[in-house]
């Protein structure tokens, strides 16, 4: 596949800290990937070294197949984690500023501010100063700068934080949508259920070292349990129990029912499959319930990182 | 890309278009004028209050030694016993009063002459009076001793060595104090201007790492390019509030002191005999030709220059340091333990410009400051006036400019590191260590 951004073995120490021990990864042009790990794990020192903020001591970064170079700069958006704005500039003069740093000339950054801010429906904002806006307000107007200079890499440093749902729905919105319209995405947070939403890759970055990566899909493949949800009416419950438990290895199940039935987890050896699992049981009773059960990206977080 | 003019523009108009910076500069010039004027007029007052001092003379010796004048009237007692007297000066509220004894000789009376008043009296005031009893004294022992003091008077020679340089140039005693007034004054601004500016750039940085605008801002820029912005940005802004400063200063100066005719410049402590002496017209002409003479004597353009370059030199190498401890802490309250290293060598700089130099400009302590570069911007300028050679001055400036380029590699690299640590008060130590990330 096509990769827009590779990094290869990065090593970064500070002092007699490593902060990121050999560290590879592809992230494919188009794709919403999902950069993940717990605190301190390393990955903003990880994303400050694809925008060049830090030098890494070894290894190699490439953007499109050349290496990381100052000109590159206008290719990459960067939302950090730790953002702020001029509190005493006015939000025009500001974006402004901000837009030019990024190489658009004075005209390009005004009409693009003004499609942006027609967009959020913010034009009244323009002469406001930063510290009259709410912090909602004030994340808007760093998302549009992040954007404005249309660069083929993105990088979300926990875009919602700070985001009332409904505002950190239209984020996700126009982050899909850029993704639309051929931009990259590089993503990091600790919300699960966006990276479950929006990503289809992702790397787990813990205690410098990268633990899994690929494409989301086939990690979650490859973290398949075999356990299937199901639920049975039978009139012999006890019986039946007893049956299943000497084929199968079963567990407790929590779902919500209207009958009043047997639950179980079962987990099927690897030689089974969903379909002897559905005959011993349709032979036993009435099946009203019959899901395969998929780990989240939490689960998965989880699960590796206390295993590393 | 280079950003660095866009960064300067930004640094600039925001200083300027800061309120509070607004108001500073327009309201300073008119409070120090006004309290220029308040204590001249207040000085004034002061002395409009006409003292009258009792004399109870008992020797008669004195009594024409004192005249009243505007300020000062004598009211001469006679025939009234000493406690008498200062009943009457109690009950007249007098200044004070002042008792000559009866004695055999001059030196008896001497240590028996007192002084009563209310309270302690005025130092200037009893300097008068003792001055007028000594004169007359001296010349009561003078006359004893068969000499006229009339002759004594004439016999007196007044000395003025005429200075001039072996290359032919004449200077006088006002030269000297000339140079050190234009020496000290270039010193002073600069230093001023350092600790004033210096903070500025300072609470510049420190409010973008509050802001946490910062790692926007150097995912786009290097952090040097921002750290040079910043100084320059805010030396503009600063030469711009000076330039302003002097300009509305020297407007109102004038103006108040031709509407309201208060003496600004006149010392309210020359005595009136001082003034008198002055006052002769045809020596003030000399006098203030001389002077005009020796101004254009200085090597004028010699020291606009090497101000300018030593004003330069000398405040990016101080905004430099002032900028990585601006990165290195998180509030401004931080920054005490990282002041001192940097206030010490303005502290001495000035201390050995107005003791050492004045003394003696070409010593060699003033030689060897004039070269350090922390203390050459402030020592080299007070010495300049004196003559110094050029290749000495360029060498100076050569070293000082050498020294900026390492300070600012050091503090970038402070600020490389310390604008993206937050919530830390970091030691020395670890500023140690960030040198080598």
């Amino acid at each position: 596949m096509d990769n827009l951004l590779v990094a290869e073995n990065i090593v970064k120490k500070f002092g007699d800290y490593t902060a990121l021990n050999g560290v590879s990864i592809e992230v494919p042009k188009g794709s919403i990937f999902g950069l993940l790990g717990p605190n301190g794990a390393g990955k903003t020192t990880l994303i400050r070294i694809i925008n060049q903020i830090t030098m890494p001591d070894e290894g190699l970064v490439t953007l499109d197949g050349v290496k990381l170079q100052s000109n590159h700069i206008k290719d990459i958006g960067y939302l950090p984690e730790e953002r702020g704005l001029y509190k005493s500039m006015k939000v025009g003069e500001q974006a402004l500023y901000l837009a030019q740093l990024k190489g658009l000339t004075k005209n390009q950054a005004k009409e693009r501010l003004k499609y942006w801010f027609d967009k959020f429906e913010i034009t009244s904002w323009w002469n406001k100063k930063v510290q009259e806006l709410s912090k909602g307000m004030a994340q808007k107007i760093q998302f549009i700068v992040t954007v404005l200079h249309q660069p083929k890499l993105l990088i979300f440093d926990e875009p919602f934080s700070g985001f009332d749902p409904i505002n950190a729905n239209i984020i996700k919105d126009e982050i899909l949508q850029l993704r639309e319209e051929g931009a990259t995405v590089i993503f990091s947070t600790h919300r699960m259920e966006s990276v479950e939403e929006m990503c289809d890759h992702i790397a787990l970055i813990h205690e410098s070292n990268k633990i899994l990566d690929g494409k989301l899909i086939d990690i979650k493949r490859q973290y398949k349990s075999n356990i299937y949800e199901v639920g049975l009416l039978t009139e012999q419950k006890a019986e039946t129990e007893k049956y299943l438990k000497e084929n199968f290895e079963l567990s407790e199940a929590n779902f919500k029912t209207i009958n009043d039935e047997l639950k179980f987890n079962i987990k099927i050896d690897a030689g089974q499959t969903a379909n002897q699992l559905i005959s011993h049981l349709t032979s036993k009773g009435q099946l009203t319930h019959f899901v395969e059960v998929i780990p989240s990206v939490n689960d998965i977080f989880i699960q590796t990182v206390q295993n590393n | 890309m280079n950003h660095l003019p866009l960064i300067i523009k930004r640094e600039y108009l925001n200083k300027v278009k800061n309120k509070s910076f607004i108001i500073m500069t327009f309201l300073s010039p008119l409070i120090m004028v006004g309290l220029f004027a308040l204590i001249a007029f207040l000085t004034q007052l002061n002395n409009d209050k006409v003292r009258t001092i009792s004399i109870l003379d008992e020797s008669k010796l004195f009594v024409s030694q004192f005249k009243s004048t505007d300020k000062t009237k004598y009211d001469i007692l006679t025939n009234v016993s000493l406690e008498d007297a200062k009943k009457i000066v109690q009950e007249s509220k007098n200044y004070g009063l002042l008792y000559i004894p009866k004695a055999d000789s001059i030196d008896a009376l001497a240590d028996k002459i007192k002084f009563y008043s209310e309270d302690s009296p005025s130092l200037m005031t009893m300097e008068e009076i003792e001055r007028k009893i000594e004169t007359k004294a001296r010349d009561i022992k003078l006359r004893k001793s068969g000499i006229d003091p009339d002759l004594i008077h004439k016999l007196k020679v007044n000395v003025t060595a005429n200075l001039e340089t072996f290359s032919g140039e004449k200077t006088s005693k006002l030269g000297s104090t000339l140079k050190l007034v234009f020496g000290g004054a270039a010193g002073y601004l600069l230093f001023m201007f350092i600790i004033i500016y210096g903070n500025m750039i300072m609470r510049s940085v420190i409010e973008e790492k509050t802001s946490r605008i910062i790692e926007v801002i150097i995912s786009s820029v290097k952090p040097i390019q921002l750290l040079l912005g910043k100084i320059f940005g805010t030396s503009l802004a600063g030469i711009t509030q000076f330039l302003i400063w002097i300009l509305i200063g020297g407007i109102l100066m004038t103006v108040v002191s031709t509407v309201f005719g208060i003496n600004m410049s006149g010392s309210p402590m020359a005595s009136q005999e001082a003034v008198n002496q002055v006052a002769n017209s045809a020596e003030m002409q000399k006098m203030m030709n001389l002077g005009m003479q020796e101004v254009l004597n200085l090597p004028l353009a010699n020291l606009a220059i090497m101000f300018v370059l030593f004003f330069v030199g000398g405040y990016l190498l101080y905004g430099s340091l002032y900028a990585a401890i601006g990165a290195a802490v998180d509030s401004e309250t931080d920054t005490q333990q990282f002041m001192m290293p940097i206030l010490m060598p303005l502290m001495l700089a000035i201390y050995v410009g107005f003791f050492t130099v004045i003394e003696n400009p070409h010593g060699t302590v003033s030689q060897i400051f004039s070269y350090v570069p922390f203390t050459s911007p402030v020592v080299m300028l007070m010495r300049i006036p004196f003559g110094v050679p050029i290749w000495q001055q360029l060498l100076s400036v050569a070293i000082l400019f050498g020294t900026f380029f390492l300070t600012v590699l050091f503090a970038a690299k402070i600020y490389r590191v310390g604008i993206l640590m937050y919530g830390k008060k970091p030691s020395y130590k670890e500023l140690r260590k960030w040198l080598k990330y």
